[in-house]
C-alpha cells in the first residue's frame, strides 16, 4: 500500500479497524476525539459498532463487556477522561480480559492543558488502578509507529489476556506525518474462554481468579515476570560509545534521535535509548551503556519527572542520572547539547 | 530542513495550505510533518500550522523559528514576524497586511492573495495564490506534486473547487516567478 499523508489519531483508528477491532466506545476529549469521530464512520462499514458512551466510565465498562465475547475491542481518552477509566482497567486486569486503551495525553493534573504532555507515564505504567497489575504500555514515536504498534497491541492483549494501553500525546495524535499501513487481519472471536451466548449448558463465566485460584499471587506474579521477561521493546542510538545517554520516549524520543544527529556532528558522543514498551520498562537496554557511559539524561514533558524514577530504578546508583523535563513545552535538541556539555565539564552536578 | 509556518484567520485555508504543502513533499518523497496549533493559542480567531519538510529524518515537529513564514492576516504577521530566521522568506498577503515590516533581514513577498483570489471568483482561493507564490519563488517541492497535493485535496469537495484553486496556484506561481529576479536568488533546501 502506498504512503498516504495521516494526522495520528486517524492514522492509529485505521490500524486498530486493519488489526481486527471490532467495537469503540468512548466518550469525546481533546486532543483523542478524532479517533472516535473517525471510527464511528468507518466501525459500521467492517460489521463493527461504535457507541458515544454517556461518560468515560460506561465507555470502558462497555469494553470490558465486548471483550468478554473474544471481538477485539478498544476506548480511549485524554486525561481527566483517562483518570476516569482506571477503575475500568483494573477490573479487566483481574478478570484478565484484552482490549486496548489509548491515552493521547494533554498537559497537567485536574482539567490541565489540552496541549501534549508525558506526565500521564506513572498512571500508566505503575497500574493506575487498584489492586497489584500493569498494563503492558507502548510509547510510539512517530505515526508509522503508532500504527505498527497499534496492531501489535491488540496481539498482546489477546496472547496475555490484559489490557494494553497506547500512550500517545497530543503532538502525535494531532500531527501529520506519511504513514504505510499493514493488510487487514482476520481475527476470529472464540476462544476457548469466551461467552459466546450459545449452546447448551452454563457456558464460560468470566471472573477474577482471586476466588477461585488458591495460588492466585503466584499466578500473578508468574504472569508479570513473564510478560516483563519477554516483551521490553527499545531503540538504540549510538549508545556503544556514547558518553552521555539520553533516555525518551514518544515525542520527547523523536526530539532527541535528532539531538544525537546534531550532537554527533560535532562529534559529541550522545546516545539514546528510546522505550517503546514504558511497561515493561527495557532495563535490558541499559545492560551495556550504564558499564560505559558516563551518565544518563531523561527527557521528558513533565513538570516533576516521572520515567526518570524507572530510570533511576534501572541504573541503581552506577551512574548519575539526570532530568530534562521540558514541562508544558516540547524540548529543545539546543537545551538537551547544552545540558550534555555541562555535564561532561563537571558543571552540572546531580541533584538527589 | 526547511521549517515553514502557515499563519491566519480560521476560514483561509491556512491549515489547508499546510496539508497540500505536506502532502507535495510526501510526493516528493521528502520526510515531512505537519503540526496544528490547537491549543489555547488557537483562540481569538486565528488558526496556524507548522510544516517542515527534509531530506533527513524529521524529528520535534514543532517549529520555533521558521525559515519561512506565510502570514494571511495582521496578526498573525505582528505574531510570527519576530520568529523569522535571519535570511528567512516572509509571504506578506498584502490585502489585509498594509504595514511594512520591521526586519531588514529577511525577504519579504507580498502578494495581493485575498483580492487576486476575489476576482477569481473566491477569496477563499487565498491560499492557493499563496502556495503558489510560494512554490513559484522558493522551490522546496516540484511545482507538479504541488498542483498534484493540491488537485486532489480540493477534488475532494468539488471538481469545481478544484479547477478554481488550479487557477489560484498558477497565478500565484506567475506572480513571484516574474518577481524573482528581484531578490537575491536565495535558496532554501529542504
Amino acid at each position: 500500500m502506498a504512503k498516504v499523508m495521516m494526522k495520528g489519531n486517524e492514522a492509529l483508528a485505521e490500524a486498530a479497524v486493519r488489526a481486527g477491532c471490532r467495537l469503540y466506545c468512548g466518550y469525546p476529549i481533546t486532543p483523542q476525539t478524532e479517533i472516535m469521530e473517525y471510527l464511528s464512520a468507518r466501525l459500521p462499514e467492517v460489521g463493527g459498532h461504535f457507541i458515544q458512551s454517556e461518560s468515560e466510565v460506561a465507555g470502558i465498562s462497555m469494553i470490558l463487556g465486548g471483550a468478554c465475547t473474544g471481538y477485539r475491542v478498544m476506548t480511549g481518552s485524554s486525561g481527566t477522561g483517562f483518570s476516569l477509566k482506571q477503575e475500568g482497567i483494573s477490573w479487566m486486569a483481574a478478570d484478565e480480559l484484552p482490549g486496548v486503551i489509548v491515552n493521547v495525553c494533554r498537559y497537567g493534573s485536574g482539567l490541565g492543558l489540552i496541549s501534549p504532555g508525558q506526565d500521564a507515564y506513572i498512571q500508566a505504567t505503575k497500574g493506575g488502578g487498584h489492586g497489584s497489575y500493569h498494563a503492558i504500555v507502548y510509547g510510539p514515536s512517530t505515526i508509522q509507529e503508532m500504527v505498527d504498534l497499534t496492531g501489535l497491541a491488540f496481539d498482546k492483549a489477546d496472547e496475555y489476556r490484559n489490557p494494553v494501553i497506547m500512550l500517545s500525546d497530543g503532538a502525535l495524535g494531532q500531527m501529520m506525518e506519511p504513514v504505510e499501513f499493514p493488510d487487514f487481519q482476520e481475527v476470529h472471536p472464540n476462544k476457548d474462554w469466551t461467552i459466546t451466548g450459545k449452546g447448551k449448558g452454563r457456558g464460560h463465566k468470566i471472573t477474577t481468579a482471586i476466588y477461585t485460584d488458591p495460588k492466585y499471587d503466584q499466578h500473578v506474579r508468574e504472569k508479570y515476570a513473564r510478560i516483563a521477561a519477554e516483551e521490553q521493546r527499545w531503540e538504540s542510538l549510538c549508545t556503544e560509545d556514547a558518553a552521555i545517554v539520553l533516555v525518551a520516549y514518544g515525542t520527547s524520543g523523536r526530539v532527541c534521535r535528532q539531538a544525537v544527529q546534531m550532537a554527533r556532528k560535532k562529534g559529541m558522543k550522545l546516545g539514546l535509548i528510546r522505550p517503546v514498551t514504558l511497561w515493561p520498562f527495557p532495563v535490558k537496554a541499559f545492560e551495556q551503556p550504564v558499564h560505559t557511559a558516563k551518565a544518563f539524561v531523561t527527557v521528558e514533558m513533565s513538570a516533576l519527572g516521572q520515567m526518570v524514577e524507572d530510570v533511576r530504578l534501572t541504573v541503581n546508583g552506577r551512574k548519575p542520572v539526570f532530568l530534562y523535563s521540558s514541562g508544558m513545552a516540547p524540548p529543545r535538541e539546543a537545551v538537551i547539547l547544552q545540558m550534555a556539555e555541562d555535564i561532561l565539564d563537571g558543571r552540572m552536578k546531580e541533584v538527589l | 530542513m526547511c521549517e515553514i509556518i502557515v499563519a491566519g484567520f480560521g476560514g483561509q485555508g491556512v491549515l489547508a495550505a499546510g496539508i497540500i504543502l505536506a502532502n507535495a513533499g510526501m510526493k516528493a518523497d521528502l520526510n515531512t510533518t505537519w503540526l496544528p496549533a490547537y491549543g489555547g493559542e488557537q483562540r481569538g480567531g486565528t488558526a496556524n500550522c507548522s510544516v517542515k519538510l527534509s531530506k533527513d529524518e524529521v524529528g520535534s515537529p514543532f517549529v520555533e523559528d521558521p525559515d519561512v513564514l506565510l502570514a494571511f492576516n495582521q496578526p498573525s504577521f505582528d505574531k510570527f514576524e519576530k520568529a523569522v530566521r535571519p535570511g528567512g522568506f516572509v509571504f506578506v498577503n498584502s490585502s489585509l497586511i498594509t504595514r511594512e515590516t520591521v526586519r531588514s533581514d529577511v525577504n519579504v513577498i507580498r502578494i495581493d492573495a485575498t483580492q487576486m483570489a476575489a476576482e477569481l471568483g473566491n477569496a477563499r482561493a487565498a491560499n492557493s495564490i499563496m502556495l503558489g507564490a510560494l512554490i513559484g519563488r522558493l522551490s522546496l517541492v516540484p511545482a507538479d506534486k504541488a498542483e498534484e497535493a493540491l488537485n486532489e485535496y480540493f477534488a475532494q469537495k468539488s471538481e469545481k473547487a478544484a479547477e478554481l484553486n488550479r487557477r489560484a496556484f498558477k497565478l500565484g506561481m506567475d506572480h513571484t516567478a516574474a518577481e524573482e529576479a528581484d531578490i537575491n536568488g536565495t535558496r532554501i533546501v529542504p
